[in-house]
């Protein structure tokens, strides 16, 4: 834990749409280290892939704007750079790999000219050396026969095979941050596994930083240092790894961990979540867990929680833990 | 590929076949004959036309005849302008319809899908709308119309331009500006919702991930795959153009086939009709041949030929 690299302040995000604004981001704050793998994870809709995607500014605006907050990568703030220094930063500085690797690759285009195009227009690289460096990311990420591999299109690969090539490609300019969103959600498990020991391997090898978006908390347990929670475009609660799955603290954490299955415990029901999200087009004052959260108070409703620091890594955005709130949970549950 | 090609060819000449004989039974349902005119002439003179023309043979003789003159690529003298042949008439005749062709899908090309990648990046914004409102009315505005109203505007009121004939560069602009359009709004159309569709896909956001500059996102990645129904259409949009011809060769006083074509019909000058007809067919059935030619390159995962498999 050494540099901060990104730090995010207050970031708040909307979308105009015809019913109106939706606030997708409302003031989240997080900060990655050099070298560490930050996951942020949350249930569908609750600003994780956008505040992934305004790191490199890839929301589409219109509809959608930044309204406020700073992004700092490296000290400089993404959402005053200009157009051209972004495009210098994408893909070179930052990186990111998209869900679904089926769709993620260009089906018209080798992929040897998808690896190589960024390179080509980041580095002063000939082609030989580009397809050169090419072929030692296909090798890095375990792609056999790269040479041959490379002249083929993408419809002439797995899935897996895919999302490692879209990996590669995400690497091939040397970034020092990777934003992967979601990158296992769209495979089987076993790929799943491969792709997250490589991803642990990429990191030894290169000393990337890596922010993971994900609903899958196995994920999350096999290759995260650190872990953000959101909820309702809010970062609830933050921690380490061991922090969130043995202390959690804020109820949702505890409710996501409840609603995973458990191959340890065998005939325990599972305990979802009761109710769905705030509507994001008019968010509720106070905290946005209100209305489903077993613990909540009067005051919950009202204003939204100030954040504890329990330790140096762990944070909360919670009333429950405010010294006066004992008693009060304490009358709820009877 | 090969034998992808060799097996499309015999296709070709099945389909010509089929065109050619279907026309020559429909020509000879026509009532008339060459010779069938008011003003009467000696009987003794119309038999000796008619032998002359084999055309006092039986139906089926006379098919015969005509299969062996397709064959030989030979069509004979045509029977209204007896110093002329059919190969003559089709040798002067089609490089001027080949010209205005050409220049029709070039620009009904070029322009269309420009129209369609600008209005597409420029959604629901005004170049967006005034795009589609041109190609609405490009698509409403018939070409003999719109001809006649460009003769009417550009040549007889502002005498910018010729009205008819086919000598100079000039001469082209209204022609071809009315063949073009209605082609050309077909595809902005196309090129538009394509592309709307093609700007939405992962590999597009992939791309600019990568810090591509936005030209070679559209050009490279968007447009590639944007172009395919374009592709497609293409066929029936060459079809169109060539009917097209037709109509605006007369109306310019074009010296092209199709003028020779509709005279043709007019004259029952069989020969020219038999001869006109499968030169047409033949050409377009192989356009459409390079239409599908072009789809594979367009995209790899159409695969012309059945060898080999996905590894």
């Amino acid at each position: 834990m050494l540099n901060k690299i990104l730090e995010i302040h207050n970031l708040h995000i909307s979308f105009k749409t015809f019913g109106g604004e939706v606030q997708a981001v409302r003031g989240v704050n997080l900060d990655l280290y050099e070298g560490e793998t930050l996951a942020i994870v949350g249930e569908s809709g609750c600003g994780k892939s956008v505040t992934a995607s305004s790191i490199m500014r890839l929301i589409p605006t219109p509809p959608g704007q930044i309204k406020e907050g700073s992004i700092l990568f490296k000290g400089q703030d993404m959402t005053k750079c200009s157009d051209k220094k972004m495009r210098g930063i994408r893909g070179v500085d930052i990186s990111m790999i998209f869900q679904d690797p089926m769709t993620a690759l260009n089906p018209t285009l080798t992929v040897g000219d998808q690896l190589t195009e960024g390179l080509r227009q980041h580095r002063r690289v000939t082609k030989k050396e580009a397809d050169a460096q090419a072929v030692d990311m296909l090798n890095l990420v375990g792609i056999p026969n790269p040479d041959e591999r490379m002249k083929q299109y993408p419809y002439q690969f797995s899935g897996g095979m895919r999302q490692r090539i879209v990996i590669a490609m995400a690497l091939i300019c040397e970034p020092e941050l990777l934003i992967a969103d979601e990158p296992t959600t769209a495979l089987d498990v076993t790929i799943q596994a491969q792709i997250l020991q490589l991803f642990n391997k990429i990191q030894k090898e290169t000393g990337v930083s890596i922010i993971l978006i994900t609903h899958d908390l196995g994920v999350v347990a096999k290759v995260a240092d650190r872990i953000a929670v959101m909820y309702a475009g809010k970062v609830v609660e933050t921690g380490t790894r061991r922090e969130i799955f043995y202390e959690p603290q804020h109820p949702y954490t505890k409710g996501l961990l409840h609603s995973v299955p458990r191959l340890d415990q065998k005939g325990e029901k599972l305990i979802p979540i009761d109710g769905t999200p705030p509507d994001l087009f008019s968010p509720p004052e106070g905290c946005p867990f209100t209305a489903r959260c077993p613990a909540a108070m009067e005051v919950c409703s009202r204003i939204y929680p100030y954040s504890t620091v329990r330790s140096e890594t762990h944070e909360v955005d919670c009333w429950l833990q405010d010294e006066r709130a004992e008693k009060y949970s304490a009358t709820i549950q009877s | 590929m090969v034998t992808y090609i060799l097996k499309r060819l015999v296709y070709m000449i099945v389909t010509v076949f089929i065109i050619a004989t279907l026309t020559f039974f429909l020509m000879n349902l026509i009532p008339g004959s060459p010779f069938n005119e008011e003003r009467t002439t000696n009987a003794a003179v119309q038999q000796n036309l008619e032998e002359h023309y084999h055309l006092n043979e039986p139906l089926a003789v006379q098919y015969i005849l005509y299969l062996k003159s397709i064959i030989t690529l030979d069509f004979g003298p045509s029977i209204k302008q007896p110093t002329e042949t059919v190969n003559s008439l089709l040798g002067r005749g089609f490089p001027i319809s080949a010209e205005l062709g050409i220049w029709t899908v070039l620009i009904a090309l070029v322009s269309g899908v420009a129209l369609g990648v600008f209005a597409a990046l420029k959604h629901n914004h005004l170049i967006d709308y005034m795009a589609m409102t041109i190609a609405v009315l490009g698509i409403s505005i018939p070409n003999f119309v719109l001809a006649t109203m460009l003769i009417q505007q550009l040549a007889v009121q502002l005498e910018w331009l010729p009205a008819a004939t086919w000598s100079s560069p000039a001469h082209m602009v209204l022609p071809v500006l009315a063949l073009a359009t209605g082609p050309m709004a077909i595809i902005a159309r196309l090129t538009r919702s394509s592309m709307l569709e093609t700007l939405t896909q992962d590999y597009i956001k992939t791309a600019r991930a990568k810090g591509l500059s936005p030209y070679k996102v559209v050009v490279k990645h968007a447009l590639k795959n944007a172009l395919m129904p374009v592709v497609t259409i293409m066929g029936t949009l060459l079809a169109g153009i060539l009917t097209g011809t037709f109509v605006i060769e007369k109306i310019f006083a074009i010296p092209g086939m199709g003028k020779y074509f509709v005279e043709g019909i007019n004259q029952r000058d069989y020969p020219v009709i038999m001869g006109t007809t499968v030169f047409y067919s033949a050409f377009l059935v192989f356009m459409l041949f390079l239409v599908d030619i072009a789809y594979g390159f367009l995209d790899p995962r159409i695969k012309l030929h059945k060898e080999g498999g996905s590894s």
